[in-house]
């Protein structure tokens, strides 16, 4: 999978259209905060389009490709306009640049979901590739295992996360066991496939688990839902923090680790 | 929620055969990457150069195949083309009825798998042996292959062991190396007594005729010692363009598939015995098998035809390692399998339609295939015909999306759920009136619902900033 090219890059008044997705719709508001407030210490001027739902990934991964391509022309109509759509997730980013334009490819509209889709950027992608910063300010003291999600594969997101780690002052990066493996979220195939998702999600935890980390760190919040989600239910939970969360709490918090979790 | 029949299989898989697959795919995957990145600068590339030459081939076979007939005869061989599975076994059939032969040796090839051949011909009242110890193994215990390149995958030494006492190829023993002794003992006298020997063809070369077979235990190589007659059974998009395409490809297929520079062995033939040659086979027979592939070719998934069968996809497979192979219920198993086996189940999709859902879309099969194949757009290609068709196997389990897209497309209901979500932080696990959400709370623990709490916050945040205009 590899994101378009040419992408829409930033003009110089940094406008953004925020996508929150619909997970921290849901269930994940202080990620979206923490995205908000990333883009806005970058200089970011953040429209947040108050039409907007879900990037239509769920039914388009499930086969129901007339129902998908209903969402994804609700979400082109809501992020119509001409400046970068920034998205907290690699799996929402690469359903538009790449899953929409494929369910729309004998659709009069693609030009359209087309469009969107090079206009549209995942968090850290946008902040390395898209706006240029290659170091981030201010400290967090954490042990930190970060999985990189797969929809990031073939991506500049996971590079572009590892740079930003890397750079935060206090923060150790872990290494773990098989990190290129699949969480086993995989959207529906979460609930469809029962065994086989949470035997996935259990050996991706005996890995991080391994490591020792004081907290989880992914770019996609379903990954961390499922894992976090796993590790609970089994008695032992791990702490997990979306990259944006960790951006931001550099920021403040005197670079510690803040008492509560997302 | 009814289940996928995948699932169960792995829910059922015993926890010993789990983790010896485990083991198993995951060395070779790791082996196999770090072979194609110390020795290679750039490996990626040159899985995409190798996809180009094989999607090339597969959109071409219209000009490749009378061309590389035309090839075969030239140098000798005799060419048949079976438009179907029985076409290619009756084939065959008629070549050994016509030499009286009774005996077949059998090299390792997943064409004959797909065909059923050896199981035709023993119904016939003919002998056909398998040769590759794994396929051996498979055939004495009456089992099916696991793995396109480890049939065995799935057994360990103390079962093949007691086979071997079984079939009186010598008392118990689960040594490794004894039992490999004791099956080429048992083989090489199989050899001498054979009348035809069955290869496949890893790549057949349509400039010069070639076929290129590849082995790590010499077995083709014994199949047409001492054989009069070869047959070679091959699918119809095994061809690539020219002699100089099988360097890449051969780099590319022993390091993907078992994680080795070069498999041990690799036969170029290019026709029967000639005038002054000492040995081999003096007939030769080219079996081209269609089986539903130009079918594939119609569709938008022809890429899938590109497949050198290494396994790559198989060995780093997350479902794969869960499930094994058998929970694919057929010939290909693992993320080849689910795109390739419905396929070509011939008007029998809706048979294998879950398949394709048998995936958590993770792209690693597309990021370690030898030939760049797409596969989780392909996988996401028959999910939509799946539904597109009704298949029932392919909605089994899989929360329905018509009334979430309705929701999601209307900004004023879905801020109305996302309110009224709320009630799930008060509502027992047990009891939550959606299905999908008790499967998942069945296993993990579920967030608290916050549905609105940012899109307020932003609002706060926004009059905040109204109020204190910035310096």
């Amino acid at each position: 999978m590899t994101a378009p090219a040419p992408r829409l890059r930033p003009a110089a008044d940094r406008r953004v259209q925020l996508m929150a997705t619909c997970i921290c719709d849901a269930f994940y508001d202080d990620v979206a905060g923490a995205t908000v407030e990333v883009l806005e210490h970058l200089g970011c001027t953040v429209d947040f389009p108050e039409g907007q739902t879900c990037c239509g990934q769920p039914a388009f991964n499930g086969g129901d490709w007339a129902a998908s391509r209903r969402v994804v022309r609700h979400t082109v109509r809501t992020f119509a306009g001409d400046c970068p759509v920034v998205v907290p997730s690699g799996s929402c980013a690469a359903m538009l640049f790449h899953g929409a334009p494929l369910e729309f490819e004998r659709e009069p509209d693609l030009p359209a979901v087309a469009a969107l889709g090079r206009r549209t950027w995942e968090l850290a992608d946008f902040i390395v590739n898209g706006l240029g910063i290659r170091t981030w300010p201010g400290r967090y003291e954490a042990r930190v295992a970060f999985h990189r999600s797969c929809h990031s594969r073939g991506t500049a997101s996971g590079a572009a996360s590892d740079l930003l780690l890397a750079s935060i002052a206090g923060l150790q990066v872990l290494p773990f066991g098989e990190g290129e493996q699949c969480c086993g979220f995989g959207g529906t195939f979460s609930v469809t496939f029962p065994h086989v998702s949470t035997g996935m999600g259990t050996l991706k935890l005996d890995h991080i688990r391994a490591a020792r980390p004081d907290v989880v760190v992914s770019g996609d919040m379903s990954c961390l839902m499922h894992l976090g989600g796993l590790a609970e239910k089994g008695g032992q939970p791990v702490r997990t923090q979306h990259l944006a969360q960790v951006l931001r709490d550099a920021l403040r918090h005197g670079g510690l680790l803040p008492a509560a979790s997302a | 929620m009814p289940n996928q029949p995948l699932d169960q299989f792995a829910a059922r898989l015993p926890a010993e055969q789990r983790a010896s697959v485990y083991q198993s795919t995951k060395g070779t995957h790791e082996k196999r990457t770090q072979l194609l990145f110390d020795q290679f600068a750039d490996p990626d590339r040159l899985r995409q150069i190798a996809g180009e030459i094989k999607q090339h081939v597969v959109e071409n076979l219209d000009t490749y195949l009378p061309a590389v007939e035309a090839k075969l005869r030239a140098n000798g061989a005799q060419v048949h083309w079976a438009a179907t599975g029985e076409e290619a076994c009756a084939a065959v059939l008629r070549i050994m009825q016509a030499r009286g032969a009774r005996r077949m040796v059998k090299a390792k090839t997943m064409v004959s798998e797909e065909i059923g051949l050896a199981h035709y011909l023993e119904e016939r009242g003919l002998e056909a042996l398998e040769t590759d110890l794994g396929e051996f193994i498979v055939q004495i215990d009456h089992d099916h292959p696991s793995h396109i390149v480890r049939p065995i995958i799935h057994k360990n030494r103390r079962e093949i062991a007691a086979s071997f006492e079984r079939e009186g190829l010598g008392a118990y023993n689960d040594d490794p190396e004894t039992i490999t002794r004791r099956a080429r003992q048992f083989l090489r006298h199989k050899y001498l007594q054979a009348d035809v020997g069955l290869t496949g063809a890893n790549f057949l070369s349509v400039e010069s005729g070639r076929i290129v077979l590849v082995t790590n235990e010499g077995n083709s190589r014994f199949c047409l010692a001492a054989t009069r007659c070869h047959i070679a059974l091959i699918g119809i998009e095994k061809l690539v363009p020219r002699d100089r395409d099988l360097g890449l490809l051969l780099n590319l297929l022993g390091r993907s598939g078992t994680a080795q520079p070069l498999t041990v062995y690799t036969e170029f033939i290019s026709g029967p015995r000639r005038p002054g040659q000492p040995d081999g086979p003096e007939e030769m027979h080219v079996v081209f098998v269609d089986n539903g592939r130009t079918d594939v070719l119609a569709t938008e998934c022809r890429d899938i035809l590109r497949c050198i069968r290494c396994g790559a996809c198989l060995n780093v497979c997350p479902v794969y390692r869960q499930a094994s192979g058998h929970a694919y219920r057929s010939v290909y198993p693992g993320p080849v399998g689910a795109v390739l086996s419905p396929l070509l189940a011939q008007g029998n999709f809706a048979a294998l339609a879950d398949l394709p859902k048998a995936s958590s879309l993770c792209g690693a099969c597309n990021e370690v295939c030898p030939v760049n194949i797409p596969i989780p757009d392909l996988l996401l290609r028959l999910r939509a015909k799946g539904k597109e068709e009704g298949a029932p196997l392919a909605s089994a389990g899989a929360p329905p999306m018509g009334a979430w897209a309705l929701l999601a497309s209307q900004p004023t209901a879905w801020k109305a759920a996302l309110a009224g979500g709320k009630l799930l932080n008060y509502i027992p696990a047990k009891l939550l009136p959606v299905p999908a959400l008790r499967a998942w709370e069945s296993r993990r623990s579920l967030p608290e619902w916050r549905g609105g709490e940012f899109r307020r916050w932003l609002r706060a945040r926004r009059r905040a900033a109204e109020r204190k205009p910035a310096p």
